[in-house]
Order: C-alpha cells, then structure tokens, then sequence
C-alpha cells in the first residue's frame, strides 16, 4: 500500500512539529501548513494529497472557509476537521461542506489514524472509479468494446 | 440604607400630596364657581320676587283701605242727603237707620250724631249715653265745619275709647248741620292687621304726625327712623308705594314697606324682618352649603383615597422597576461570566493539546528499541499516562463550561422519551455494574411523543442519571427511572437510595460552580446547566431529598397541547 500523503493544517506550530513528527513514525507522508492560504498553495503543488487534517479556529482564513474552497478546487481530496469547540455546530457546518468528519482536539493518535486511513482509502476507491470510468470512455470512443 | 428609604418616603409624600392638592382644586374649584353663581342669581331674583309680592300686597290693601273709606264716606253723605236734617232729629229715627246700616254693612257703624252749628248733639243713636254733648270745642268739629266732610285720626275722645270719625256737613235754613258717623275701631284694625305675612310681618298705620292709627301687632315705637323717613319726604314714594331695608335697634335688619292713604294723611307701613322675609332663601342657601360642604368632604376623601392608591402603585412599580434592574445587572453579570469562562476554556484547549502530543510522541519514542530494556520504562509509561489522563480531564472542563456559555445543538426535534431513556440505561448500565448499582425502570407506555432538544434533554438526564451513580458509588444501591403524564407534563423521576443531599446543600445544588465533589472532580455546573436547559423548554426541575434514604429529582416537560398527534 502506498504510504498516504498529509496535509496538515494548524496555526499552532509546537501542535504541528509534534503532531507531524507523530504521523511521520506511523509511515505518513507529511506536508504543513500554518494558514488556510498556506494550505491552498501546498496543495496546487501537491495534487496527490490525500487527505487534509484542518484545524477550524485559525486566525485569517478560517477552517470552514478553507474547507470550502479545498473542496471547489480539488473536491477528490478528503478533509478531517479538527475543532477545538465543544460547539457541534461547526463540526456540522463542515460536514455539510464536505468534510469527511471531525475530531476534537486533543484526539487520540489511534483515531486520527484510522480517520485518515478511511479516508485515504475512500478517495482511493474514487480516483480508481474514475480511472475505470476514463479507461471505459475511451475504449468505447475508439470502438475497442 | 435608611436614609435613602426616608428620601424615598419623603418623595412618595409628596407626590400624595400634589396630587391630592390637584385633584381637590380642579374639583372643587368649579363647584364653588358654579354654584355661588347660582346662589348670587337666585339671590337676587328672589329678593326683586319678595319685594315685588310685599309691594303688591301693601298696595293692595291700601287700595282696600281707602275704598273702605270712601265707602263708609258716600254711606254717611248719602244718609245725610236722603233725609232732613228734622228727620234725623228725631232720635228714633235716627235708631232706625243705625240699625239699618248695621244691618247692611254690618257693626261698622258705632253710632250715629246730629250736630248742629253751635256743635251741641242734637240727636244720638247708639250705645253711649252721649246726648247733647257738647263738641264746639273739639277739632274734628272745627275742622269738618270747614269742609263738606271729614274723616278724622284716631282719637280716644269723650267715650274714652280709641276710634274714628267721619263727619258731613249739611245746610238746613241757611245753617250748617253735621250728621257724624263714629267707625268701629275693631273693624278698622281687622283691615290692617290682616295683612300678615311669615312670622314677624305686620302692618300698621301712621297719621302725619307719627301716631298709631291702628294697633300695631308687635310693640314698637312710632319714632322710629325709617317712619320719620317715610312721613317726611313723601317724594320717594313711586306709585304711591316705597320699599327700604335697614337695620333696625338690634342690628336685625327689616324691610319696611309703605304706601299713603287718604290723600297723604295717613301711612300705612309694612315691616318684616328680612331673615323671615327671605327665609326660603336662607333655607335653600343652608341647603346649598350643606351639599357643598358635602360634596367637598366626598372629594377630600375620594382624593386621599385616590391618591394614596396612585402612589402605592407607583410605589409598588418603582420597587418591580428596581427588581428588575438587579435581575438584570445579576443576569449580565453571570452571562459576562460566562463568556469569560468560554474565552479561557479555549484557551486552555490548545495548550492542553500540545502538551497531550507531545506526551503521545514520547510515547511512540519509548518504543523504540533502544529504550526497551530502560529500568524506569514502567514508571515512563505510567507518568505518560497520567499527562494523558489528566489532559483528558482538562478536555471535559473546558468542554463542560462551553456548553454552559453557549447551547449545544437546541435544534427541536419528535423525541419519544421512553426510547430516549431507554438509551441512556444502555449507556450507564456498564458504569452501574461497577457501582453494584440496579437500574429500574417504571415507564408509562402510551406517552406522546414530545418538540424538543434531544441533544439537551440527553444531556440533562445523563447528569441526573451519573450523579445519582456517584452519590450511590460507594454503598451500591437502586435506581429508579420512571416517565408518566400528569396534565400537561411528562414527568421523569430519577431517584436513588444514595446518602440524600443534607438540607443547608439542598437550596444551592442548581446554583453554578456549587459541588461538594473533591476538588478536581466536579465542576459544579452539571445541575446549573439541567436547570437552565429545562427552564428553557417550559417545564421545571425538582428535587426531593432525605439524608440517609435517597434522593428524587423530578424532570416536568411540557407536553404539546394537541396530545392525539402522535409519531407526527
């Protein structure tokens, strides 16, 4: 199995080092990014992220608006949200956005993991469809069926 | 403190009075207006009424006196021109018509005389032995030989008695004869003293020189001012008659009403004393008072009362004004408070965070091969551990006081309560087994389905459901859950057989922060929080509670009015 690639996104840089240093010894690929601008500009670089792990509070551009606009640009790629609210509220807002789900913040390691594993696997299953349905497209262009 | 009370009173009193004082003088005011005009119009209508009856009565009776006169007059003058003088002579015959003129106009004539020139009696008839008097002397005599007749004063004369003559002079043989007529004193008093009006009205008559011509009713002197007026200055008299008012010795004041009679010899008076004269008028002025005196009393009071009654009730909506004035400062502080609870809690998150990572990457360190054989491995692992617990601890506080500051999801949805129960067993049942604590339910089963807040109805039970697991932790114990419809609320109980909640804790268990847990494992806002949200759906929160045998909180939630619309 490929090694998933990671964008991780947060304000908080010490939260970053560590967490990254963390899903790096679980055989993630890591990218950072300390701003929802940040993020935009790493991921036109990065087309093959897999998975973006968002923080909602960030100062500037926030997380459901980062969200958003992830998801106009590149909707294939899955986000997990992290929310330091109790609030559901934002959770929900995400979701309806287009977030794949949402933690609290502090999570456990475990269940960031399996999060991400889902959802790599989910756009893994999409991108493969996609693929089948470009390779069907074309074989009935060309008139091989 | 008490001198702001005083302050307040002292405003209060004088609001009372201001009022009062506007009430009463926007009342009474008008009144007395109103009613003094009256009274001074009907004063004055009146008065020219009283006057206008005595001057119609007076004349009157002056008109009667002097046709009475006249009368009597022509009856003598027809007498004497009827028969001769050697007729009259005769005394018999004289008699004869005395009796005759008695018969007709009744005892008005007295007597009947003849008298010639030397004024010696020639005939008499009547009741007095008067033959052959003698009256040369006397001044009717002189006085009526002067003229063709003669109606003299009132004078007491030879018989002693007070009465009247009326006189004719007559010729036979070129000398004159007088044929004399004496009027009934009695009859001629009647005339006047008739006119009689009220109490003290009565009349009387004067001669020129201020003698009573008839008896007056009452004793009063002829000399009195207002007479001398009436007899000296007989220009004031208009048609015959004049009216005065004037106070007389005693300082009562009288009308005087007078009128001249017989050519301006005589003057008949009127007098009255005013207070009897207007006494329909007094009357109806102590009746006009009376009723303004009344009515001011009635407005008085009805002012007090009415005023008093404003005042208390501006008295009474300061104090509700002041009320609520605290309620809100009280409520803006709390709600400042927590929003500064919220701030911080966030805050904190963060951190905590960080350091819960950082915890979690020593620990994914450890394992690393060159740490495994470590001595202090265990003890590593362990102090991790507790970093990690105790984020987790930070982590509910933090989150605990965000959904104190703000509701969590408080969208309204159908929730059937005993399903809704049923789960919450579900998820304490694991908790309760450890507790060596027994879970009973007594569910209604027919209940309607209810508009609210899962999320938060959730939350409420759970905090009453774990609380009684705590209270019960130690000594293990039962739980009743029970859900039944009493009106228009269901009503959840929630009650255990724990130590019950001692009474000084009982009235503070819903206030915020309040927990009688260790310190670090309550926030005391568990209950605070049920509270709020419960009032906010409409229902209420109690509690019952005796130490030593358990404690019963019942949950009210009010049902939908239209109940029959159920799973809808």
């Amino acid at each position: 199995m490929i090694k998933p690639l990671v964008l991780l996104v947060d304000d908080e840089v010490p939260f970053v080092e560590t967490m990254t240093k963390r899903l790096k010894k679980r055989d993630l690929v890591v990218n950072v990014a300390f701003s929802g601008q940040e993020a935009l500009d790493i991921l036109d670089k990065n087309r093959n992220t897999d998975v973006v792990i968002l923080d909602v509070k960030m100062p500037g551009m926030d997380g459901i608006e980062t969200l958003s606009k992830i998801k106009k640009s590149y909707p294939l790629i899955e986000v997990v949200m992290l929310t330091g609210h109790a609030t559901v509220e934002s959770a929900i807002e995400g979701m309806k956005k287009g977030a794949y789900d949402y933690l609290m913040k502090p999570c456990d390691i475990d269940q960031l993991m399996q999060k991400v594993e889902e959802a790599t696997q989910k756009r893994q299953v999409h991108e493969d469809k996609i693929r089948e349905a470009k390779v069907k497209e074309a074989m009935s262009v060309h008139g091989l069926e | 403190m008490d001198r702001n009370k005083q302050k307040q009173n002292g405003y209060y009193y004088s609001l009372t009075r201001n009022m009062l004082l506007v009430i009463i003088l926007v009342s009474i005011m008008p009144m007395i207006v109103v009613s003094s005009l009256i009274l001074y119009e009907f004063d004055i209508s009146y008065r020219e009424k009283v006057h206008a009856h005595l001057e119609e009565v007076v004349l009157k009776h002056k008109n009667d006196i002097d046709i009475f006169l006249k009368q009597k007059l022509s009856d003598i003058r027809l007498l004497a021109k009827t028969f001769t003088y050697k007729e009259l002579c005769d005394e018999s015959f004289l008699q004869e018509r005395l009796e005759v003129m008695q018969q007709i106009y009744g005892p008005v004539f007295v007597d009947l005389g003849v008298i010639n020139a030397q004024g010696v009696q020639v005939a008499y008839a009547g009741p007095f032995k008067l033959g052959k008097a003698l009256y040369s002397k006397a001044n009717w005599f002189q006085m009526a030989m002067k003229s063709d007749y003669f109606k003299s004063d009132v004078f007491l004369g030879l018989r002693g008695l007070p009465h009247f003559i009326i006189a004719v002079r007559e010729s036979w043989r070129s000398e004159s004869w007088i044929l004399r007529a004496t009027i009934d004193f009695v009859a001629f008093n009647n005339l006047v003293e008739n006119i009689r009006i009220g109490e003290t009205g009565f009349a009387f008559i004067l001669n020129k020189k201020g003698e009573f011509q008839t008896k007056p009713l009452f004793d009063i002197s002829p000399n009195n001012k207002p007479y001398v007026d009436f007899l000296k200055d007989s220009n004031k008299f208009q048609d015959g008659i004049c009216i005065v008012e004037k106070a007389d010795n005693s300082g009562n004041k009288v009308i005087y009403v007078a009128a001249l009679l017989k050519h301006g010899e005589w003057l008949l008076v009127y007098q009255q004393k005013s207070s009897d004269a207007f006494s329909d008028l007094r009357r109806t002025l102590r009746v006009t008072i009376a009723i303004v005196l009344l009515a001011g009393i009635c407005i008085v009071a009805i002012a007090f009362i009415l005023s008093k009654r404003m005042v208390n009730r501006v008295a009474e909506a300061d104090r509700e004004k002041e009320m609520i004035t605290e309620q809100v400062v009280e409520t803006g502080k709390l709600a400042s408070v927590g929003e500064l609870a919220a701030g911080i809690a966030h805050e904190i998150n963060n951190p905590v965070a960080i350091m819960v990572e950082e915890a979690g990457w020593i620990e994914d360190l450890l394992e690393e091969e060159e740490f495994k054989d470590g001595e202090n491995l265990s003890e590593f692992q362990r102090a991790l551990q507790q970093i990690r617990t105790q984020g987790k601890r930070c982590k509910e506080i933090t989150h605990k006081l965000l959904s104190f500051a703000r509701k969590t999801d408080s969208r309204i949805q159908d929730v059937q309560l005993n399903e809704l129960i049923e789960e919450l067993i579900a998820l304490s049942a694991q908790r309760a087994k450890f507790s060596n604590v027994d879970i009973h339910t007594d569910l209604q089963g027919d209940l309607c389905t209810i508009q609210i807040s899962q999320s938060e109805l959730q939350q409420v039970l759970l905090n009453l459901i774990n609380n009684a697991l705590d209270a019960m932790e130690k000594t293990g114990g039962t739980l009743n859950i029970s859900s039944q419809l009493e009106g228009n609320f269901i009503v959840v109980g929630v009650a255990d057989d724990g130590p019950g909640i001692p009474g000084a804790n009982l009235v503070r268990i819903f206030d915020p922060f309040f927990t009688t847990k260790p310190v670090g494992k309550g926030t005391g806002l568990g209950l605070s929080i049920c509270y709020g949200i419960i009032k906010k759906m409409g229902g209420d929160i109690e509690v019952r509670s005796t130490v030593d045998v358990g404690t019963t909180f019942s949950v009210k939630i009010p049902v939908p009015k239209n109940e029959d619309q159920t799973g809808n």
